[in-house]
């Protein structure tokens, strides 16, 4: 369970984030949509404290994010931005293995190991395992940092946009993997800009416009046309597919 | 990656042995005193240099930057000067040298954690092209602050800072050397026991602070190191300006992709090699024909424009 109460985030006397309260139910997998600008990263970014503190709360799992020690933090929930870029030169292998760091500090044991050697299964990455990160292209780079994400083995995995630069096959798999996570009493928190992923594998969907929650609820009830038309504020038809919507916004 | 190491470790141990003992001739106690205590200092100072510019770039996520580009050498001169305007030359002169040298470090240290601490701790050093812009025009400033110090001071003050304001690695200032190995010590042990921490500082502030580093602490502790190294090299033999990069960069070619531990040795080891090597040929081979610091900063330049040129700015 993540608790939001009043939490606001302005950037340079812009307000990003109007105060916002809101309860994300553990155990199922949670998407934020919204168009450009929304406050969708933002809000992801603040609980997983990687924005400075802002005025408000959130509590993940019962534990104050501005005042729990980052270390306990880093066992409750895992974050991977957008920004993959990286100064320093490694591995598939070894940043899959950092991700064990909350665990072992930087003395993985055999669980640690079995961890990372899961994860890379997970992603599909084991022919990739030896290589130079700035030698892969930017989807397998970015499978290798939802691996190490993976690696953490958190209640609570928080991803912002990873669908970016995946091909079909490996989006789908992704999704796949986090329905998995979800099985086995996992929560996830997702920022997506394909409202279809949304509306075929997230259980619980928050709408963001304007720094704004503007609805939340199940797929079905927040994903229809007129929701999705005055969100986007452009004409989009709703159909629905093996009992979820199917979102026609390209037609 | 160990064989490399251990490499260097023997051709470290090659120089040192060829700086001791070749040409040992006459009194040879006080011949071997003398090596000692310049071998000891060249070190210090070797190791010094090339741990912390490793240090600085992965605080900075650059492969350019030094510490002395970024003007921590100059804060040096700078604190070192106004010491001398403060207490006048007399007074300057007859302090002991230890304290003096651990005050100036301390002032040092403390400035550069504050001016570099706001430069690349809150926000992590997002824009790169605004940090090292940023460094190097406070190493500017720093250096035009010095220098107007030493213009306000009569000239007899003044020979006493010029001496300090250039590389000599032939005569490093020997009588400082216990001082400084009792600073550069622990703080290169401090650095090699904090290396994990460091290879989870280098993913950068968004994924460090996922990982749960406490980030600001880890970026103001290795600034703080970087700049106790550099008070160390600049005390022992001046400011070196492109030394380090040339250290940090075959530290990173011979070893690619390593954690900070073992790049952390093999830059120390580079660096040692480079300067007890350098000088042996200088002073012995080639008669003192030429200057080990001018050769040095020569190549180092040279590097720095091959690395721009290459396009490796990150």
């Amino acid at each position: 369970m993540i608790e939001v109460s009043g939490l606001s985030v302005s950037l340079q006397g812009t307000q990003i984030l109007a105060p916002t309260t809101l309860r994300l139910p553990g155990g199922q997998i949670t998407a934020l949509i919204g168009p450009n600008g929304a406050g969708k990263s933002t809000l992801a970014r603040a609980i997983a404290r990687i924005t400075p503190p802002a005025p408000g709360q959130v509590r993940v799992n019962g534990l104050d994010v501005a005042t729990t020690p980052g270390r306990r933090l880093a066992r409750e929930l895992a974050f991977l931005g957008q920004h993959t870029g990286l100064a320093s030169r490694l591995r598939v292998r070894e940043l899959v293995g950092f991700g064990r760091w909350p665990h072992c500090h930087g003395r993985p044991g055999p669980a640690d190991r079995a961890a990372v050697e899961r994860a890379l299964a997970d992603f599909d990455l084991q022919p990739l395992a030896g290589r130079f990160l700035d030698t892969l292209s930017g989807g397998q780079a970015q499978r290798a940092h939802l691996a190490m994400a993976a690696a953490q083995e958190t209640p609570w995995l928080i991803l912002d946009e990873p669908l970016n630069n995946l091909d079909l096959a490996h989006a789908r798999a992704l999704m796949a993997h986090l329905a998995r996570l979800r099985e086995a009493g996992r929560s996830v928190l997702i920022v997506l800009h394909d409202l279809n992923f949304a509306a075929g594998w997230a259980d619980h969907v928050v709408a963001m416009k304007a720094g704004r929650v503007v609805a939340e609820g199940a797929p079905g009830t927040v994903l229809t046309a007129a929701q999705l038309s005055a969100l986007y504020d452009t004409e989009i038809a709703v159909a629905e597919h093996a009992g979820r919507p199917l979102v026609l916004h390209h037609l | 990656m160990r064989l490399r190491i251990a490499g260097l470790a023997a051709l470290l141990a090659l120089c040192i042995g060829l700086w001791l003992f070749q040409g040992l001739t006459g009194n040879r106690a006080f011949v071997l005193e003398l090596r000692a205590g310049k071998l000891a200092a060249l070190l210090l100072v070797g190791a010094g240099v090339g741990m912390a510019t490793v240090l600085l770039q992965s605080v900075a996520q650059n492969r350019i930057l030094t510490p002395s580009i970024m003007g921590f050498d100059a804060l040096y001169l700078l604190a070192q000067s106004a010491a001398l305007a403060a207490l006048g030359p007399s007074a300057f002169a007859a302090l002991p040298a230890g304290p003096k040298f651990g005050l100036e470090a301390g002032v040092m240290t403390l400035a550069a954690v504050a001016l570099f601490g706001t430069l690349l701790g809150r926000h992590g050093p997002a824009d790169i092209g605004r940090t090292i812009l940023t460094g190097i025009i406070l190493g500017i400033l720093f250096r035009a602050g010095a220098g107007l110090i030493g213009r306000m001071l009569d000239p007899n003050a003044y020979a006493v800072v010029q001496a300090a304001s250039f590389a000599n690695f032939g005569r490093p200032a020997v009588e400082t050397t216990a001082w400084a190995a009792a600073l550069e010590l622990p703080a290169m042990a401090l650095a090699l026991w904090l290396g994990p921490r460091l290879d989870v500082m280098a993913l950068g502030r968004e994924r460090a602070v996922s990982l749960g580093l406490e980030y600001r602490a880890m970026v103001l502790g290795a600034l703080a190191l970087v700049a106790g190294l550099t008070a160390v090299s600049t005390a022992l033999v001046g400011p070196v300006a492109f030394f380090g990069l040339i250290v940090a960069g075959l530290a990173h070619s011979l070893l690619p992709g390593a954690r900070h531990r073992p790049l952390l040795i093999a830059a120390a080891l580079i660096a040692a090699v480079m300067l007890v090597g350098g000088q042996w040929a200088f002073e012995r081979v080639l008669g003192l024909r030429a200057t080990l610091s001018v050769v040095i900063e020569f190549g180092g330049g040279i590097v720095f424009l091959a690395l721009l040129m290459r396009g490796k700015i990150r």
